[in-house]
């Protein structure tokens, strides 16, 4: 049975905002990849999660003031990732249940800011679940940019990076740069997410970095491959996503993300490498 | 005659305060050339804390610590989550931080006597491989000070005693100075040259055989502890005369 017969008009996927959507969902995926495998390795994934809701807050403040709201979003994120590498050195409190109070007051804060601006949250849904099928050449362009400059500090940072994944002391004791290259990292990581709001959205930007690098984890056996394998499924889970978005009017940013769910269920069928 | 030989590290009255409490009081100690000197102490003692603000990990919050200029330093870490995320080989672990020839990371293998692991991946190492692969690691660096903080962790009796062994032949062919964590006392007393006793300050040093019976050694770790190692001791020196040259 073909597509047509299904009542599926396939014509959809060379209409140029569908390509636009596949180039600026692939530009994250690409960057996605290997920020992914650093959140895996870190255990840091609820930390990416507070920089999305923190984005969030962020994007409240540009439209109060009127200022980009791209903008607004790193501002914000890159304030939260100052201040929490600043509690992280308190011992008062636990570093997660830190990460679970910001996260959710950034959240509650945002999304009370965004109301009030804009009379309705539910106007801007595009940004908690992206809407990458409206994206302009102009976000096309930022994407590619954004991710151009986030892939070059992590290539340059990259030996420092796993030294301090696999062992923070020990990279630590062997000279590396520990404080200067966490910040660097966090900086880069709340930069994708804002970069990333339109794409896939807030809520879903944590998803898209660490699924594709847990099923990245299965199948590699070097740091290397795991990074272009997650930029790989990351690419596969948006295309797919898109795909599904734009033939079934699903909303595009759980679409992928479901995609990349997918692919992980798929490694599991893998032994895992090691 | 010790006091000839150049100290590699020094701390002087090193305090170390977090909050109110107190984890490191007053430590003086001395690392030199060619010696091995372990820190022994019950659980919170302060042991990896003491290490770990010698190797600049962790600041103090009095007191100083002088180091050999460009001292090389090569440290083998506590906790070493052998699970690790991060999908490695051995060769790679042994790179993390350091460009090394092909030639160089096989020496150090070999020097650990586990050459054959050059591609193995960590996750799959034993808890004796694994330690053995940190101490190449360390030796890579080609260090004047070897750290190592619990080294045997993991390991079973047996590859304990081979471990020790190890460490003691890399002293005797590098000359390097070994500063040295341990809660196994047996083997402490066979292979140190110096001991010292820490509970936040220390309470005793000394060559093991005075350690022994020093009253805060009694105190800390209760008779019974000493006379299992005088046992242990004898028995291991009879040991070596009985295969000896």
């Amino acid at each position: 049975m073909t597509m047509k017969a299904m009542g599926i008009d396939m014509s959809i996927l060379t209409e140029s905002f569908f390509i636009r959507a596949l180039l600026a969902g692939l530009g994250i995926a690409l960057v996605a990849g290997p920020i992914g495998c650093f959140i895996v390795w870190r255990r840091m994934a609820y930390f990416g999660e507070t920089l999305a809701h923190a984005g969030l807050l962020g994007v409240g403040f540009g439209l109060l003031f009127n200022i980009n709201i791209t903008l607004g979003a790193v501002v914000s994120a890159v304030l939260l990732a100052l201040l929490l590498l600043a509690l992280k050195r308190q011992r008062e409190i636990a570093v997660d249940t830190l990460l679970g109070i910001l996260s959710h007051t950034a959240l509650a804060l945002g999304l009370i800011t965004v109301g009030l601006v804009t009379g309705a949250v539910t106007g801007h849904l595009d940004i908690l679940f992206g809407d990458v099928l409206t994206v302009s050449r102009n976000d096309v362009i930022t994407v590619w940019v954004g991710a151009a400059l986030v892939l070059a500090v992590i290539i340059y940072l990259w030996r420092d990076l796993i030294a301090i994944s696999v062992h923070e002391d020990l990279a630590r004791a062997e000279g590396v740069n520990v404080p200067w290259v966490e910040l660097a990292f966090m900086l880069t990581m709340a930069a994708m997410t804002a970069f990333a709001m339109k794409i896939v959205g807030l809520l879903l930007i944590t998803a898209l970095t660490v699924i594709p690098a847990a099923a990245a984890r299965r199948v590699s056996s070097t740091p290397e491959a795991m990074a272009l394998w997650s930029s790989l499924f990351a690419g596969i889970a948006v295309i797919a996503g898109l795909i599904m978005s734009a033939l079934w009017g699903t909303i595009a940013g759980p679409s992928v993300v479901l995609s990349a769910s997918l692919i992980f269920v798929l490694t599991l069928a893998t032994r895992q490498r090691s | 005659m010790f006091e000839l030989i150049k100290p590699l590290i020094t701390t002087h009255k090193l305090g170390l305060t977090i909050g109110n409490r107190k984890l490191l009081d007053d430590v003086s100690m001395t690392v030199r050339e060619h010696e091995i000197v372990t820190i022994i102490g019950p659980n919170g003692a302060g042991k990896s804390t003491l290490v770990k603000v010698m190797l600049g990990l962790v600041p103090q919050t009095s007191g100083t610590i002088q180091r050999r200029e460009n001292l090389r330093v090569g440290y083998v870490p506590q906790r070493f989550p052998v699970a690790s995320n991060v999908p490695l080989s051995v060769r790679r672990l042994l790179t993390l931080t350091i460009k090394s020839a092909d030639n160089e990371i096989m020496q150090a293998l070999s020097e650990t006597g586990i050459e054959h692991l050059v591609n193995a991946r960590v996750a799959e190492l034993s808890g004796g491989e694994l330690q053995r692969a940190l101490l190449a690691r360390a030796l890579l660096r080609q260090p004047e000070l070897l750290v190592l903080d619990e080294p045997v962790q993991a390991v079973d009796f047996n590859g304990e005693l081979k471990l020790y062994e190890l460490i003691s032949t890399i002293r005797k062919r590098r000359g390097c100075g070994i500063l040295m964590v341990s809660h196994d006392l047996h083997m402490v007393m066979a292979e140190s040259d110096r001991v010292i006793c820490l509970n936040g300050h220390v309470c005793c040093e000394g060559r093991p055989a005075a350690v022994q019976k020093d009253p805060e050694f009694l105190k800390l770790f209760g008779p019974s502890a000493a006379k299992m190692i005088a046992a242990y001791t004898h028995h291991h020196d009879h040991d070596h005369e009985s295969h000896g040259h």
